[in-house]
């Protein structure tokens, strides 16, 4: 092991800064897209079953 | 062999896509955690500290995969494009679509992360050298293609126009590559060459090349998940979505 403390682990031999702004924006990023990606999913499937009601009472009363 | 084209065809209509797409995406998911966590146990836990740059090299290891993601992604949203282009075919102009804010997020990242690897190594966040200013290009690059398709209402102009752009593009592609080695440039050359063996500690090369693997996988598996919710928005009034069980029950 080459880190004597958690300490020691989170201050990066002083790049604490640099090293945990770039890894954080990545970690950030890449959860908040499939999330992002999702919501569309869900959106879009929303829509559609409105659509898909919509068309069924309208032959309903035809 | 005839059996074997009919089956490829036949995953070229988005109909078929659509439920294939959905059942790898879990395994990609699994890949990129798989590769991701032992690439973070060799970056942070194995890889030794560096004689010249400290913990501060670290960085390396989300810088790296970030960059040449943003450059595979964008040569084959550019190859889908252009199949798109030729072949007249809906899914390759939805895949190139799906393709291009994954292809953004690399090459943003991969300024972000340079940025914060150049400011204590270098002395500064930015400059405007061969390197840097090319990869800032590609992020452009994908900017403009998502923006003008999103600016042309019919769709089929909108993949033909942002076809075109993906394919005039491309020539940045190995400008970004090759530039460490064009121009004199603060970016350093190459850690990783096909033609020599690697500068570099062979535990951080191999947490370099697993990371990268994380980051592929994960880009297979969020453009896939893209281009389903792009195949339903645009086959909305088909009736094969319709019919999903997603959608009636």
């Amino acid at each position: 092991m080459i880190w004597n403390s958690p300490t020691e682990f989170f201050a990066m031999g002083g790049y604490a800064l640099y090293v945990w702004s770039a890894f954080g924006m990545c970690a950030v990023l890449l959860v908040l897209e499939p999330l992002l990606i999702g919501q569309r999913q869900r959106a879009i499937v929303q829509s559609l079953r409105r659509q898909v009601r919509a068309d069924q009472l309208d032959g309903a009363t035809k | 062999m005839k059996h074997s084209i009919i089956h490829w065809f036949k995953f070229s209509s988005p109909a078929s896509f659509y439920p294939l797409a959905g059942r790898l995406i879990p395994w990609f998911w699994l890949l990129a955690a798989v590769f991701g966590l032992s690439g973070l146990w060799l970056s942070f836990f194995v890889a030794p500290t560096d004689a010249v740059q400290g913990e501060g090299y670290r960085i390396i290891f989300v810088h790296v995969p970030a960059s040449w993601m943003s450059m595979f992604v964008y040569l084959i949203m550019a190859a889908w494009a252009g199949l798109g282009l030729v072949f007249n075919t809906r899914l390759s102009a939805m895949m190139a679509q799906a393709l291009a804010p994954t292809g953004a997020l690399m090459a943003f990242l991969s300024l972000w992360t340079g940025s914060f690897w150049g400011k204590p190594m270098w002395g500064t966040w930015w400059i405007w050298d061969a390197r840097l200013t090319s990869e800032l290009i590609l992020l452009f690059l994908y900017i403009g293609f998502i923006a003008l398709q999103a600016a042309i209402d019919d769709p089929r102009r909108a993949d033909k126009a942002g076809a075109i752009l993906a394919l005039v593009g491309v020539i940045n592609v190995p400008i970004i590559y090759f530039s460490v080695k064009w121009w004199n440039t603060l970016h350093q050359g190459s850690t990783v060459s096909l033609t020599k063996a690697p500068a570099m500690a062979h535990t951080m090369l191999l947490g370099m090349l697993l990371m990268a693997l994380c980051f592929w996988m994960y880009a297979v598996a969020v453009a896939l998940k893209r281009v389903r919710a792009i195949i339903l928005e645009r086959e909305a009034h088909t009736d094969w979505v319709k019919q999903l069980k997603e959608v009636v029950s």
